[in-house]
């Protein structure tokens, strides 16, 4: 039985600037269920990242406001919570593994100050127990010789192994919702390849529910049991990974899928979507990618189209779609 | 009669010094980026050139562009070599190989209008006078796909799509016959990145002009390159025409490059080859064969003996002693 453990509704966050109001999260909704990876599809400013930083309740300084919306974790709304209490949710419910291991890790810390900051976090324990627990987590995530590893500084280690460390950090809570956003984009292929098996792992043994941000459908592919595509703020289309590939409802999901360079069949020209996203401080009134669409009709510039149902669980946002 | 290659690399090596100390330095070792590198590149053809990080194909490009001197070998555009050239000559050479790199942002002056940054090839080796240098940037801006009057924009008023195209612009304002294109499309988005890829090879079927490819992505390879060559650890691996490549991996490194792609949809099971552990050191390359200590097909040779590049079909060479017994081709 599929439990949602998150639930967004709604969700609008906006920039607040003196030029005028970014709409950059304009009316986001989707579940998460209990052990599931559902991946958060766009190019960028999309609003993805942004999205991800708002169910976190970590926005950008400067003008950023979630004004409208549901982030229900559990069923408890956590946009109503103090930040007191949302530190005490991030890490232990919620967490999150940014795409630069980099940024994420403190230069001038060795690993394992930094993974019994997080483990003491959340209990206290006497120290020889907590690098107990410091080594058993850089030993799920694989990393060799974890008891040297611990005195070691980030700059010590590949760009591999420190997004090991920052997985290691984000789950050592026992979270039941792992936001990660764009976690393999900064590394190799081969190295791609190994952390999306290490995070299916972990997967797997904990149950929890992974938001998987991603511009790659290769990524997609592999990780995610569904998918929503994201455009100019909004999702537009949402379903079980297959039915996404196999056959995309939307225009701009299409459109997407059509101009990846594919590893077989006819190279010819590529596929490409003309023109430019809108802007997000000036959003047209019709469907957002009707600028850009092959199919436009008049209706498509003049009102925005509900989301329609096109299968049992797949959903678009789009006039010409048949409702199932 | 064969045709001379527009572009020869010949048994090029970089080896960079590691010190200690600044007033009595001492030599630590010897980082081997590129070590024994050879191949050629014909006029309007595409070179890819694959690998991971470190696997010395940056320090490659960086040398055909005469950035970088070898410690050996050589380089040669139409049969003369381009290092130790001085004055005019270095100059004429510059103007025939160009760069594109990957990040558009970093290529341009943010402070001095696009038209200005394109002119100035054009302006520095002395191309003609003002009115024929703006005459040839509007042509330029044109033959990327942007307005002749986005010459008069500075660089942040573009997306990172259209900042990439005035990159190329720039680099094909010399008519060059090479351009090293470094990771050309891998900072842009997915639909930008299509647009991008069909105008390079609009330009290429245009202007006859060769491209040496960088890039990580197969896919993008297989879409744009007419041979393709494999590095790991300084070492050329395997190298082919890239239809006979794609047809038929036969490096175990390449066929885990070629496991690691993730495709959308996966319709058959591949041969599944997770490599173990990372890239060792080139600071301390392993012996023999470097890529075996994380080869699932090691054998004892391997630790002890190089493998040479041999021929394992017309023009599809493979350093691996899995094809030691292999009659040459």
């Amino acid at each position: 039985m599929s439990e949602t453990v998150l639930d967004v509704r709604d969700l609008h966050t906006h920039f607040f600037l003196r030029r005028g109001v970014v709409k950059a999260v304009d009316g986001v909704s989707f579940s998460l269920r209990r052990g599931e990876v559902l991946g958060l599809v766009g190019e960028s400013g999309c609003g993805k990242s942004l999205t991800a930083l708002s169910l976190m309740r970590l926005l950008p300084k400067g003008g950023a406001r979630t004004i409208k919306g549901e982030v229900l974790l559990d069923g408890e709304n956590i946009l109503e919570r103090s930040p007191a209490e949302m530190r005490e949710i991030r890490g232990r419910r919620i967490s999150m593994v940014l795409q630069d291991p980099q940024t994420s890790l403190n230069p001038v810390f060795s690993i394992g100050d930094q993974l019994r900051e997080a483990i003491l976090r959340r209990r206290r324990a006497p120290r020889d127990e907590v690098t107990k627990e410091a080594v058993a987590a850089l030993r799920r995530v694989e990393i060799a010789a974890p008891e040297q590893r611990l005195g070691q500084y980030p700059h010590q280690m590949s760009g591999g192994m420190k997004q090991r460390v920052v997985g290691a950090i984000a789950i050592s809570g026992q979270p039941a919702v792992l936001i990660a956003d764009e976690p393999t984009t900064a590394l190799d292929v081969t190295i791609q390849l190994q952390y999306l098996k290490l995070l299916k792992r972990l997967q797997a043994e904990t149950g929890m529910a992974i938001l998987f941000i991603t511009h790659d459908f290769g990524v997609v592919g592999r990780m995610c049991d569904r998918v929503a595509v994201m455009y100019a703020g909004r999702i537009v289309e949402c379903g079980p990974v297959r039915q996404i590939f196999d056959a995309p409802a939307h225009p701009y999901t299409r459109a997407l899928i059509a101009s990846v360079p594919k590893m077989t069949g006819p190279i010819g020209r590529l596929t490409t979507i003309e023109g430019q996203p809108p802007s997000l401080m000036d959003l047209p009134a019709g469907c957002r990618f009707a600028s850009r669409c092959a199919q436009v009709e008049p209706r498509c510039l003049a009102a925005y189209p509900g989301t329609v149902q096109v299968g049992p669980e797949h959903t678009a946002d789009c006039w010409k779609v048949v409702p199932a | 009669m064969t045709e001379q290659p527009l572009l020869r690399v010949e048994n090029l090596r970089k080896h960079f010094a590691l010190t200690k100390g600044i007033l009595f330095t001492r030599t630590l070792g010897y980082i081997k980026a590129v070590d024994d590198v050879s191949f050629e590149i014909r006029a309007g053809e595409t070179l890819g050139l694959v690998g991971e990080s470190g696997c010395g194909k940056t320090t490659t490009s960086r040398m055909i562009l005469n950035l970088e001197e070898p410690t050996e070998g050589r380089v040669l555009l139409d049969g003369e070599p381009i290092h130790g050239l001085q004055g005019e000559a270095r100059s004429a050479y510059r103007a025939k190989v160009q760069a594109v790199f990957q990040d558009p942002w970093s290529s341009l002056n943010p402070r001095m209008k696009v038209g200005r940054t394109i002119a100035e090839a054009l302006i520095v080796n002395r191309w003609g006078d003002r009115a024929k240098i703006a005459a040839r940037v509007r042509e330029l801006l044109l033959q990327v796909g942007l307005r002749p009057e986005q010459a008069e924009q500075y660089p942040h008023e573009f997306s990172g799509g259209q900042r990439q195209r005035v990159a190329l612009a720039a680099a094909l304002a010399s008519r060059p016959r090479l351009i090293v294109l470094d990771e050309p499309v891998s900072a842009l988005d997915v639909s930008i990145r299509a647009q991008m890829m069909n105008l390079l090879k609009d330009i290429q079927a245009q202007d006859n002009v060769a491209y040496l490819l960088v890039a990580h992505d197969l896919a993008t390879v297989r879409h744009m390159a007419d041979h393709t060559v494999v590095m790991y650890l300084g070492k050329i691996v395997e190298q082919a025409p890239t239809a006979s490549l794609f047809a038929d991996v036969r490096h175990p490194y390449t066929k885990a490059l070629f496991a690691a792609v993730l495709v959308a949809r996966p319709n058959r099971q591949e041969e599944e080859i997770e490599l173990k552990g990372e890239v060792p050191s080139p600071l301390d390359p392993p012996a023999g064969c470097r890529f075996h200590t994380r080869c699932p097909y090691v054998m004892p040779q391997c630790s002890q003996k190089e493998p040479a590049l041999r021929a394992v079909a017309p023009g599809h060479f493979v350093a691996c002693h899995l094809f030691d017994d292999m009659r040459a081709a």
